[in-house]
């Protein structure tokens, strides 16, 4: 079985995150920049289809040239090969520009199953996935916390507010997965040194026929204004001395919650 | 008439929340046309029209239940190129997203997700959307042809109904739903057993977070939550580490909740977390740190142990409910 997994990287989201007040985009230089951790949850979910059935992990990312690092970090745990998209004429995309460049850099391979992360921890439109899906004519499995595939289906179970509905496809499909689907390996060393040697393929828009149809000569939307939200005003703040339950029931009462 | 669709979802008849919300929204902007898909959807027309829908299509084909986006994206995508609305508002939730997602790469439309406001500038249409935890917000505006897609949050506006509503005038559509193309197909519902009010609509959240110590420790929280008749939250490292299932969720990639009361129980407050919870009315936080950035937000701040606390809290709430 062959699956190809779209990774995404981006701005470390353990630092505070920055606007540029001119362009009005994310800051993405002298931050450090990471394979999203949605994306390692997919990454995994590949693997270990292929584990179990065999076959290859692709993995694809869009992004600058610096983007190799997460495609690197996807080949350490394991995936077998790397697509990056690059080019200088992709900078600014949005979500369907990018879905776009994702189907027309695979065009022409198949695979059995292609899986993305439910929404990208920074831009965190969820938009990428359906939209793939749409323009090469698969199903969605969405939001899946368990995948199991067999019989030339796939079957998720995709979480809801209530629990979750047991939902199946046929092959090839799209699936998204969540945090909650498996536990993402860790690189072995052995896989840090191994990934150096995997093949990376780059291709630009020439190569896959998108010349002035993508980033920003395709842009659906600009962001215009960037304000700081009104916080919210602090109020009391008491130390607990035995009375600080009493405290809060009082106010409960005072509330009318009691 | 050029206007505005709202993709109305629906179930056994009854619309959902964020369905209300989109089209209190959506009726200040301008004429609304809702679309209600699958088994119910004309009991649900009258809800629709009381919010301010003039027009509900129906269509009540199984598939819409039981086929994830595929039939309501062919469906969505007839109308609008009968009807030439100018904007299309869906809720961000989870067939909301995967519908118009779908909707826009068949279009070419812009897309617009998170929102929580839309207004009309310059002829064209204007979106929030809070970044960062919502520490910023971003006006964001659509480059390409009409309609524009928007996926407003739920909870961003509060459902009311319309003064000037009428009887719904409804249109039942019955094309058949294409059946030739390879799709996701529902087997079956699990509902996890849930006690109480639902987080979205309860007045009191009682929510827990790290702090707590030990997946057990949610025990006292649901013992409080019985005795205040609130639901019971939850912090994403919670989540994270099994202790809860997603479901509970608060904050940015979780649900967004607007009780009355949010009791906080060793939750710290980081901004993903608060985005999700600080449009309460009031706020209790109880946290050992003094430094924890909840305080900034709550109006009763303890700084104590949730351990020692919290079944104290239990017993003075209930001394006084005896009273
Ligand atoms: C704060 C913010 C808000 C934005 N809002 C919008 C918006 O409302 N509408 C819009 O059209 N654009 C928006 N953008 C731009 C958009 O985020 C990116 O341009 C786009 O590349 C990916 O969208 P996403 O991050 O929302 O991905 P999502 O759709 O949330 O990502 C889901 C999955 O798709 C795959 N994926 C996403 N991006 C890539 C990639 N570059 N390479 C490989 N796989 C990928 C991954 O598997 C990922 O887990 C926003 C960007 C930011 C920073
Ligand atoms: C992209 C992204 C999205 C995210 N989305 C969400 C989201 O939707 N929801 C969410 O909640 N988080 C989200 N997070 C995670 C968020 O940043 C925080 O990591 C998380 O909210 C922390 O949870 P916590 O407060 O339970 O844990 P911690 O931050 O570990 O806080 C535990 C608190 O408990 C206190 N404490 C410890 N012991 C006791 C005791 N005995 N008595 C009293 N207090 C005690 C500590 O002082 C501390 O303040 C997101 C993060 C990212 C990067």
């Amino acid at each position: 079985m062959n699956v190809l997994v779209c990774v995404k990287q981006i701005p470390d989201p353990n630092a505070p995150g920055k606007l540029d007040p001119q362009t009005k985009r994310l800051v993405r230089e002298g931050v450090d920049l990471v394979l999203d951790p949605g994306d390692e949850h997919g990454v995994e979910a590949g693997l270990q289809l292929v584990e179990k059935d065999g076959g290859e992990v692709t993995v694809i990312s869009m992004g600058p040239p610096k983007a190799l690092e997460a495609i690197r970090r996807a080949l350490a745990m394991g995936a077998h090969r790397g697509i990056l998209i690059t080019d200088p004429g992709l900078e600014n995309s949005d979500a369907i520009s990018t879905a776009r460049a994702i189907a027309a850099a695979i065009k022409g391979q198949s695979y059995e199953i292609i899986i993305c992360g439910t929404e990208s921890t920074d831009g965190s439109s969820g938009a990428v996935p359906a939209q793939l899906a749409e323009l090469l004519g698969l199903p969605l499995l969405s939001f899946a916390k368990k995948l199991e595939v067999g019989d030339g289906k796939a079957v998720i179970d995709r979480q809801t507010d209530e629990g979750y509905d047991v939902v199946e496809a046929p092959l090839p499909t799209l699936v998204t997965v969540t945090g909650g689907i498996n536990e993402a390996r860790y690189p072995a060393l052995r896989g840090i040194m191994q990934a150096k040697n995997k093949e990376v393929k780059q291709v630009g828009l020439k190569e896959i026929g998108l010349e002035g149809q993508a980033g920003k000569a395709a842009l659906t939307q600009e962001v215009i204004e960037a304000a700081p939200a009104e916080p919210r005003k602090a109020g009391e703040v008491i130390d607990d001395k035995g009375e600080g339950a009493k405290r809060v029931a009082e106010f409960l009462k005072e509330l009318k919650v009691i | 008439m050029p206007g505005i669709f709202v993709f109305a979802e629906t179930s056994d008849g009854t619309p959902s929340p964020v369905a209300l919300e989109l089209l209190t929204k959506a009726r200040a902007l301008g004429p609304t046309t809702a679309i209600a898909l699958g088994p119910g959807a004309a009991k649900a027309a009258e809800a629709l029209a009381r919010h301010g829908a003039r027009k509900v299509y129906v269509h009540e084909d199984v598939a819409f239940r039981d086929i994830l986006a595929s039939p309501a994206v062919d469906l969505l995508a007839r109308q609008i190129d009968k009807d030439q609305p100018e904007l299309v508002l869906f809720g961000m939730t989870y067939d909301g997203r995967d519908v118009a997602a779908r909707l826009s790469a068949r279009l070419g439309t812009a897309l617009i997700a998170n929102a929580t406001d839309i207004a009309r500038r310059d002829g064209s249409w204007a979106v929030t959307t809070p970044m960062f935890g919502g520490s910023l917000l971003v006006t964001t505006v659509p480059m390409a042809k009409a309609p524009t897609l928007v996926l407003l949050r739920p909870k961003a506006v509060a459902a009311q109904p319309a003064e000037d509503a009428s009887a719904p005038q409804v249109e039942t559509l019955s094309d058949p739903v294409d059946s030739s193309k390879p799709v996701a197909r529902v087997l079956r519902r699990e509902k996890e057993k849930a006690s109480g009010p639902k987080l979205e609509d309860a007045a009191v959240i009682v929510s827990g977070g790290r702090g707590l110590g030990a997946p057990e420790n949610f025990k006292m929280l649901d013992e409080l939550a019985a005795e205040l008749g609130a639901a019971v939250g939850a912090s994403r490292a919670v989540v994270d580490a099994g202790w809860k299932p997603y479901a509970f969720q608060i904050g940015q990639t979780g649900k967004t909740v607007k009780p009355t009361v949010y009791i906080a129980l060793g939750i710290s407050g980081a901004m993903q977390h608060t985005v999700g919870m600080k449009g309460a009315k009031t706020i209790i936080a109880i946290n050992k740190d003094r430094e924890a950035p909840i305080f900034k937000l709550a109006d009763l701040g303890v700084v104590g142990d949730v351990h020692k606390i919290v079944p104290q809290l239990i017993q003075e709430v209930r001394s006084r409910k005896g009273k």
